[in-house]
């Protein structure tokens, strides 16, 4: 069991607060990210979960048992850290084995755990080797295999995977989230990127200034977005914003419209401009178009088009797929 | 070729200081062992020639020579131990944030400013004086019969002194250490239930090895030549109780007059040296491989 409940708690590094009053209910077994842009404290909520920050107001409750006041070793959670956090001069075993070592675990009993986690981990073959002689992966896998040897009640990720290169994190995320359908763990995780909360979250917590601005599925924040901030933060290109006359049309202070639910055409349409940068994925295009009175905005093409940086061109946005907000932000 | 040329020009350019540094080491060493072999009294300029081996002889069968070998080492074990032990307790204590932590630092480094025939004399008649010393007050404050440190216990003393000066060497290098210690790494031993004490041992000591190496070589040079602390406080004794190997050469050669026997003294001394170093890096040198 692993269900965690942030009742109305509130954080204050000397005078400035970080976090003004979060309340979330995680449920057991259910993979959770927290994402926001850097600052907006994501990751100190996270140590507010972990203990490892002392909350200023509000209660943490793990499995309905208030643990707001207890040390961050009797929460029973394990973390897994940005820097992976491995002891250097311990090999992988003692590193795996270090947190039931630590519970005074029988040794035998102990053995067979880190055993069975390097097993799971794939880090049989290295389990005498020191840190350093690791690659970048292997150690955020053994940060893993140590915290799942003590089978907490929720894995708790503070960014693991910016350390990694590109197609590594690929490779990671897959990994992480396979962990979570073999272990059913409850797990929270931070990132600064939506295309990982989008792909790896069962549901998804965007923070913005240490408020939560929306609490959801991936799909629930792409096709509903509570606010501008969620809209724009959600989704690769970022939606496209017009204000003023063009959002006057639709009865909004601005309106969003997402780069792949704009048509473009040579002859006509709502917005005309010209092609600026084009960026060729392959399988798609992204057109960067300065519209007249709006700027510059993003579309989503085929791989294959015809435009080329210079042509004079129409945008037409779907209709159905456009997203009203208010003058406060919030979607209309 | 490029490197080529660099590795050239580098070569040319340390050739000045590789020289000096030669001379430097060179002539003093070449001078002791032409010594050595030398009839050379101070007291008496018709003693002259070559001397074979008898300096040796005679400086080996002095009998000040076995004490002054273990009183070395005693010195410079004693006070290893003293300031690797304390100063991983400062530093503990310093690492963490307290009120005037930069007043604090400054004061705690201050001891090494101090100069070692000052501290000396400090310690011995402020503190240690068995009849105005300050340690004399504390134990007639608690009704005991005050200490006659430098009497009673001459090599503790001068064990205590060489301490005190490089307790905050010692700190130093180990504060800055520990602050190298990334603190991830300290909260994630935490999350894995490591209580304060098991933290110690099982990071903060490990991460700390080779600080406590770099204290211990370096401070075993200066160590094994301690001279003006004994020189002042307890000049060696009573009897031979706190002569060292260079107090014991300093003896010989100076206050007996004895050139050739000192110099043999010398050559000993550096053999000492050799085989503390070897020892040490045997024992601890490893710690230094990244």
């Amino acid at each position: 069991m692993g269900s965690i409940t942030l009742e109305h708690v509130n954080k204050t590094f000397g005078g400035h607060q970080v976090i003004p009053d979060v309340s979330l209910e995680i449920k057991d077994g259910e993979f959770v990210v927290f994402v926001g842009p850097s600052g907006c404290g994501k990751s100190t909520l996270l140590r507010l979960i972990a203990g490892l920050e002392d909350t200023t107001g509000g209660h943490i409750k793990l499995d309905g048992v208030d643990v707001t006041d207890k040390g961050p070793a009797h929460r029973g959670l394990a973390m897994v850290f940005q820097s992976y956090a491995l002891y250097p001069h311990m090999t992988v075993r003692q590193n795996i084995g270090f947190p039931l070592k630590m519970a005074n675990m029988d040794k035998a009993a102990a053995e067979q755990k880190v055993n069975d986690a390097a097993r799971v981990l794939n880090l049989t073959d290295y389990l005498d080797r020191k840190p350093r002689m690791l690659s970048g992966g292997q150690r955020q896998r053994v940060a893993i295999g140590r915290a799942i040897v003590r089978q907490p009640k929720a894995f708790l990720f503070d960014e693991p995977l910016s350390n990694l290169d590109a197609a590594l994190r690929v490779n990671m995320r897959i990994e992480i989230t396979e962990l979570h359908q073999q272990l059913k763990t409850t797990m929270v995780y931070v990132t600064h990127d939506q295309v990982e909360a989008m792909t790896m979250a069962d549901r998804i917590v965007v923070l913005n200034a240490g408020r939560v601005e929306q609490f959801g599925t991936p799909l629930e924040l792409y096709k509903a977005p509570a606010n501008k901030f969620v809209a724009g933060f959600i989704g690769s290109p970022k939606m496209n914003f017009f204000e003023g006359a063009a959002a006057g049309k639709y009865q909004a202070a601005s309106v969003g419209v997402r780069p792949e639910h704009i048509r473009i055409s040579r002859d006509a349409g709502d917005w005309q401009g010209r092609v600026g940068v084009a960026e060729h994925l392959g399988s798609d295009t992204f057109l960067h178009v300065h519209v007249e009175g709006a700027g510059l905005q993003t579309v989503r093409t085929e791989g294959e088009n015809s435009f080329n940086p210079g042509d004079e061109v129409w945008l037409t946005p779907d209709p159905a797929r456009i997203y009203r907000f208010d003058g406060a932000g919030l979607a209309l | 070729m490029a490197t080529r040329q660099t590795h050239r020009l580098a070569r040319l350019m340390m050739t000045p200081s590789v020289a000096a540094l030669l001379l430097w080491m060179l002539v003093p060493l070449a001078l002791t062992i032409w010594f050595s072999f030398q009839r050379y009294r101070l007291t008496n300029p018709a003693i002259s020639g070559f001397a074979g081996f008898s300096n040796f002889s005679f400086f080996v069968t002095d009998p000040a020579f076995w004490p002054a070998i273990l009183n070395t080492l005693l010195i410079a074990g004693g006070v290893l131990v003293l300031t690797a032990g304390l100063g991983i307790g400062l530093a503990l204590m310093l690492d963490q944030p307290i009120f005037g932590q930069g007043i604090v630092r400054i004061l705690m480094i201050s001891p090494f400013f101090v100069m070692p025939p000052v501290a000396a004399v400090i310690w011995k008649h402020e503190l240690m004086n068995p009849t105005w010393g300050v340690f004399a007050s504390v134990s007639r404050f608690f009704g005991m019969e005050p200490v006659n440190w430098l009497g009673s216990f001459p090599l503790l003393s001068i064990i205590l002194i060489v301490a005190w000066q490089w307790l905050p060497f010692a700190t130093l290098i180990l504060l800055t250490a520990m602050q190298s210690l990334s603190e991830e790494q300290k909260e994630a031993a935490e999350m894995d239930g490591a209580n304060v004490f098991r933290r110690f041992w099982y990071i903060i000591l490990p991460h700390l090895a080779r600080a406590i190496t770099v204290v211990i070589l370096i401070q075993t040079i200066y160590l094994l030549g301690v001279y003006a602390e004994i020189q002042i406080t307890t000049g060696g004794g009573p009897g031979f109780a706190s002569t060292n190997l260079p107090f014991l050469i300093y003896n010989v050669g100076v206050l007996g007059g004895n050139i050739g026997a000192g110099a043999a003294g010398g050559l000993v001394a550096v053999v000492l040296a050799n085989v503390v170093a070897i020892f040490l890096m045997r024992a601890v040198g490893r710690n230094l491989d990244a």
